[in-house]
């Protein structure tokens, strides 16, 4: 089995899952509705839980704890797409990037359900129940939102030209992609990237917003191989400052 | 959180004499037998407006509450705490939204009471008009703020108004985790490292008067409350839920090897209740006024909240939205 590949493969996920729920989180409070703060903070304890399962796998094969790894690396270390660090924004932003990397999300555990590595088949499979539901949210409010008055859609569509360049990043190719899909452990990111696109042009027909030709949005690259915008460093440092008081400590 | 018994102000009982006496005495034997009142039934307007005032101060304090501690969600060390704060504060989120709904069967929309509470006409719980500083401010209210709640919560349970007790059997069972929560994390950083040790009796020793105010005014002082203790709108006294909080929390709190910051505190052998230097009221009249540490930005944070949502709800209500059915 090719180890370096599989764990490859494992980090940019749960780093992804990891980052997108710590985001979510940041919305408990202050949600245009009380009942998008709930929607919010569910698909937050998802995502991190979905990162710790991730990265509890990670140290099945050898790696450091979760905690040690999430809490303790720095940006550069970190292989999520630059789409998820991103600030939230206003509501309108939040919700197209969790359309966006939801639509892709939920395709890659599709895939991932019948990887070659057996714990990341059955993991996969359970967690496709859980984003179900994230899918079910985003695509309801983008419909809602993206067919409703001049400011929703003007919001919606502002956000979405803002948002597809990085969301073409998350299918920014692995160092070890062809090891990737040669073991099996998954299809790959050129093939789930045109499932993704598929779903979001389905999506967006119903609504009133445009989508760009593809071929004139330029993908926002760099986030699988360590580069990040200035957004993650401070984000991990906050996520990080009580845990780095005494790293030895048990809080 | 976070129960109202702390906001009772005096009540004008002038309205009563235009009820009809008769309705008001059948009203009245109800309640005696110990039934609900429910949304459409024959009530006296100062029961409807005690109520509202009192169900939505909760909300308001369920709302605001998440504000102190939602900051530290981010900053939450390792997994486990994140994940158990996350949910801890949506359920603080998912009460806003029980009690308001509770208060709208009353006849005040939700809208409405958010409004009074942005521009300070109605009140939520004065505790949270104080900074969480640490990690272990935010493990303090998990703890013991939540436990003050539970007192409370659990007596105005057994209260008159059907659709708030029934909001509160719910919240009361989700509170009795906030709790196990809070009193693991304290459980932690007392056996933990000596910095942990001191990060929590900091905590302690900042949180304990607003928590001895939590109650509110002391019973020598407070607004007098017959008709709504006769009503089953205010279910225990203040200084009677204060005593059943320092019965249960305070040996919890030293068995833990934690000063509490009153050398007054003690049970009194002949009295069966708590001695503790008197709390300062003026204090408590300034805050609950306006002039505590985090008033204006609590406020301001819930201000801009809606300020920003406003295109959100705004779009909810256009003509022209096809409505989408969700499809599980
Ligand atoms: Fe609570
Ligand atoms: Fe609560
Ligand atoms: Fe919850």
């Amino acid at each position: 089995m090719n180890e370096l590949a599989l764990k490859e493969l494992l980090y940019k996920i749960a780093d992804d899952q990891l980052i997108l729920g710590h985001r979510n989180s940041e919305w408990t409070g202050f949600g245009p509705l009380l009942e998008e703060d709930i929607a919010f903070s569910s698909m937050a304890q998802d995502k991190v839980g979905q990162s710790y399962a991730i990265y509890q796998m990670l140290n099945q094969l050898g790696e450091q704890e979760p905690d040690t790894v999430a809490f303790m690396r720095n940006a550069n270390q970190f292989h999520n797409c630059q789409l998820v660090e991103l600030p939230n924004g206003e509501y309108d932003f939040s919700l197209i990037r969790h359309f966006l990397y939801d639509t892709a999300e939920i395709t890659r555990f599709d895939f991932l359900a019948n990887s070659s590595y057996e714990p990341l088949a059955q993991l996969a499979r359970k967690i496709k129940g859980e984003l179900k539901y994230h899918t079910l949210h985003a695509n309801t409010w983008i419909k809602k939102l993206g067919n409703a008055t001049e400011e929703s859609i003007g919001r919606l569509q502002g956000s979405l030209n803002k948002a597809l360049p990085y969301a073409l990043g998350i299918f920014e190719p692995s160092p070890l992609e062809q090891e990737i899909i040669a073991s099996g452990f998954f299809a790959g990111e050129e093939v789930l990237k045109k499932q993704w696109m598929e779903k979001v042009e389905l999506l967006l027909s119903q609504t009133q917003l445009n989508l760009p030709d593809w071929k004139t949005i330029q993908p926002v690259l760099g986030g699988r191989v360590g580069q990040h915008t200035e957004h993650l460093q401070p984000l991990l440092d906050e996520m990080s400052e009580v845990f780095r008081i005494d790293p030895s400590a048990e809080w | 959180m976070y129960g109202g018994g702390n906001t009772f102000e005096g009540i004008k009982t002038d309205s009563l004499a235009q009820e009809d006496p008769q309705k008001l005495a059948e009203f009245e034997a109800r309640i005696a037998r110990g039934e609900k009142i429910e949304p459409t039934d024959w009530m006296p307007e100062l029961y409807r407006k005690q109520l509202v005032r009192m169900i939505e101060q909760h909300a308001h304090s369920e709302i605001i509450g998440a504000l102190p501690e939602g900051t530290w969600i981010t900053r939450a060390p390792g997994f486990k705490r994140k994940l158990s704060l996350m949910a801890k504060v949506q359920d603080e989120v998912g009460h806003a939204q029980l009690l308001y709904s509770a208060a709208e069967t009353l006849g005040k929309s939700r809208e409405q009471m958010i409004d009074d509470l942005i521009t300070g006409k109605s009140k939520y719980s004065n505790i949270f008009n104080y900074p969480a500083f640490t990690w272990a401010d935010s493990c303090f209210i998990s703890w013991l703020v939540d436990a003050g709640a539970i007192v409370n919560q659990l007596a105005n349970a057994k209260g008159s108004y059907g659709p708030y007790c029934r909001a509160l059997d719910r919240i009361c069972a989700e509170e009795s985790f906030h709790l196990k929560y809070g009193h693991h994390c304290v459980i932690y950083l007392a056996s933990g490292t000596e910095k942990q040790r001191q990060m929590f009796q900091e905590a302690l020793n900042r949180w304990w008067p607003p928590m001895m105010h939590f109650f509110g005014p002391s019973d020598k002082i407070s607004a007098h409350t017959e008709v709504l203790m006769r009503w089953k709108v205010k279910m225990s006294t203040n200084d009677d839920q204060r005593n059943q909080f320092l019965d249960m929390y305070v040996p919890k709190i030293w068995e833990l090897g934690f000063t509490i910051p009153d050398p007054n505190l003690k049970k009194n052998p002949e009295t069966g209740r708590w001695d503790y230097t008197e709390p300062d009221w003026e204090e408590f009249k300034r805050v609950i006024n306006g002039d505590g540490p985090c008033n204006k930005e609590r406020l301001e944070v819930r201000r801009v909240a809606e300020e920003r949502g406003q295109w959100v709800r705004e779009a909810l209500k256009s003509p022209s939205l096809r409505y989408v059915t969700p499809l599980a």
